[in-house]
């Protein structure tokens, strides 16, 4: 359709003079909307007050928009190298806003499958499309500091809960009746405020011009040993063992942070404050979240300088010893130290999630690396399926038999570090890719692969 | 942050300058005001 004719990929080429730095800000003004996920919890209680739905029940309405991130991100991401950033960004604003609308239809119609279909599915779509669009521009615009720049993004996407939470509340606030919480309301002002916001980025977003580099910069003679200048076609990247090693270090880093999140707050209240300070344990949960936000850029950034394999390896061992420290601090009798390894634990999951876009770019090259990200976010739906239900049920089967509340943390923490010491072996594991597995059609300027494969010569080489 | 955005080899076109902080101030205040909620909030463990 003509109307929508400035969304093709050829409309969002950049002028000469574009500043790349703007690139980022489209990025942050996507995720900073879709990080708003995070902070679905600010409605389980006044839900369950106005509708009379349990908070197990609406529980899952988070949880299968995190499945739905995973699933569109695995489906759409070919599809999105294809039509380019910004078809990808708006159709992510259309359904995270959709979410939203259809959501608030739900709670009006009292009726929890249209809400779950609302924001659950629908909104869970734009979660994934959201979530993988900026990547690969980032990478293009950024070959001189990969992980700086997607770490950035998805910086946006730990910080948005901290913008939605504080804006939720108060919107709630600001429609709440005698017989309603106001939640479907908020619904739709969000809705509305969150594409506005989103609409920054979609118009704002550019691809780099056919040659383009940044200024004063030159690729290195004699690149890492890891880091390919070949590209791999994103289903060839599933036959290789390097996207699953790299599958199992994301999701048991996940696991292991999701674990520690879940339980933040009932833990520092029952080592510590006897279970009687929930507003310093719900501080504690704050400053996990900015830890987590920052995390994401300072450990991307490092690993522009230190690689990507070793900053997997620092966040596996330095975590290891962390996790098996924690139950110490109890017996210590420190707060402190406590909440300093739970930051730094919090600020490497994370890492995890940041530093991933640019070991995939270092080993797949840039082709089609927003796909091959997507296809990889199917390790975070299911860490945040069965890491919660892991520690809970290890929490629950300890309690059941007699471990004391406070103590029942020390098992669920070694077992952590157990989980950590098999991502660590994976990470190990990681080689340079096969050249075997090289696309060898044509490259498009933009980076894309031809619509039509004409074969010749590959692209470049591995640096093994 | 502004001496690394300011890549003047690659050119700047008119106006550039002014888009690219509107762009900043875009995502940077409604990042802010949420740090700032954050911060607060944390400072209730020590309280």
């Amino acid at each position: 359709m003509a109307m929508f004719s400035f969304l093709d990929r050829e409309r969002t080429i950049a002028h000469p003079g574009y500043n790349r730095w703007r690139i980022p800000t489209a990025a942050l003004s996507i995720h900073l909307a879709i990080g708003q996920a995070y902070a679905f919890s600010v409605f389980n209680l006044p839900l369950s007050k106005q509708e009379g739905w349990n908070l197990s029940t609406i529980g899952w309405v988070f949880s299968i928009a995190i499945v739905f991130l995973g699933v569109s991100a695995a489906l759409f991401g070919k599809w999105l190298e294809r039509v380019g950033p910004r078809r990808a960004m708006f159709a992510a604003a259309c359904c995270f806003a959709g979410g939203f609308l259809v959501g608030a239809l739900g709670i009006t119609l009292h009726s929890f499958p249209i809400l779950l279909l609302g924001y659950g599915v629908l909104g869970g779509f734009g979660l994934g499309l959201g979530y993988i669009s900026p990547v690969s521009t980032l990478i293009k615009w950024f070959p001189d500091r990969p992980g700086m720049a997607t770490g950035m993004a998805i910086m946006g996407f730990g910080g948005g809960a901290m913008i939605a939470s504080p804006l939720s509340v108060g919107l709630m606030h600001h429609f709440r009746t005698a017989t309603s919480q106001g939640v479907a309301p908020t619904f739709v002002s969000l809705a509305v405020m969150y594409f506005i916001f989103m609409m920054f980025g979609v118009f704002t977003v550019r691809l780099p011009r056919d040659g383009w580099q940044p200024a004063g910069w030159t690729p290195p003679a004699t690149p890492p040993k890891l880091v390919t200048t070949a590209n791999v076609e994103v289903n060839e990247a599933m036959r290789t063992p390097q996207f699953w090693l790299l599958w199992w270090v994301l999701c048991l880093n996940v696991t292991a942070g999701i674990g520690v999140l879940g339980q933040a707050s009932p833990m520092i209240q029952e080592i510590f404050f006897g279970g009687n300070r929930p507003l310093a344990a719900a501080g504690f949960v704050s400053l996990l979240s900015l830890a987590n936000m920052t995390g994401r850029f300072a450990w991307a950034s490092l690993s522009d300088v230190i690689g990507r394999k070793a900053t997997y390896t620092t966040f596996f061992v330095l975590g290891m010893a962390l996790y098996a420290f924690v139950p110490h601090t109890g017996q210590l009798h420190s707060v402190a130290l406590f909440v300093i390894a739970f930051v730094i634990i919090l600020s490497m999951y994370g890492g995890g999630f940041s530093t991933v876009p640019a070991y995939l770019k270092d080993l797949f090259g840039t082709m089609e690396v927003g796909a091959i990200h997507g296809r990889l976010l199917t390790a975070w739906s299911a860490a945040g399926i069965f890491g919660p239900v892991l520690v809970n049920y290890i929490r629950e089967y300890q309690i059941s038999h007699g471990v004391a509340k406070a103590d029942a943390y020390s098992v669920t923490m070694y077992l952590m570090a157990c989980l950590l010491l098999v991502g660590l072996i994976c990470n190990l594991l990681v080689r340079p890719v096969d050249s075997k597995h090289y696309y060898t059609g044509a490259i498009e300027a933009d980076g894309a692969p031809a619509r039509q494969t004409l074969g010749g010569a590959v692209p470049g080489g591995a640096n093994a | 942050m502004p001496e690394l955005m300011n890549e003047p080899a690659d050119g700047v076109a008119s106006g550039e300058a002014s888009k690219l902080w509107l762009s900043w101030l875009w995502v940077g205040i409604p990042g802010l005001w949420g740090v700032y909620h954050v911060v607060v909030d944390a400072l209730k463990i020590f309280k």
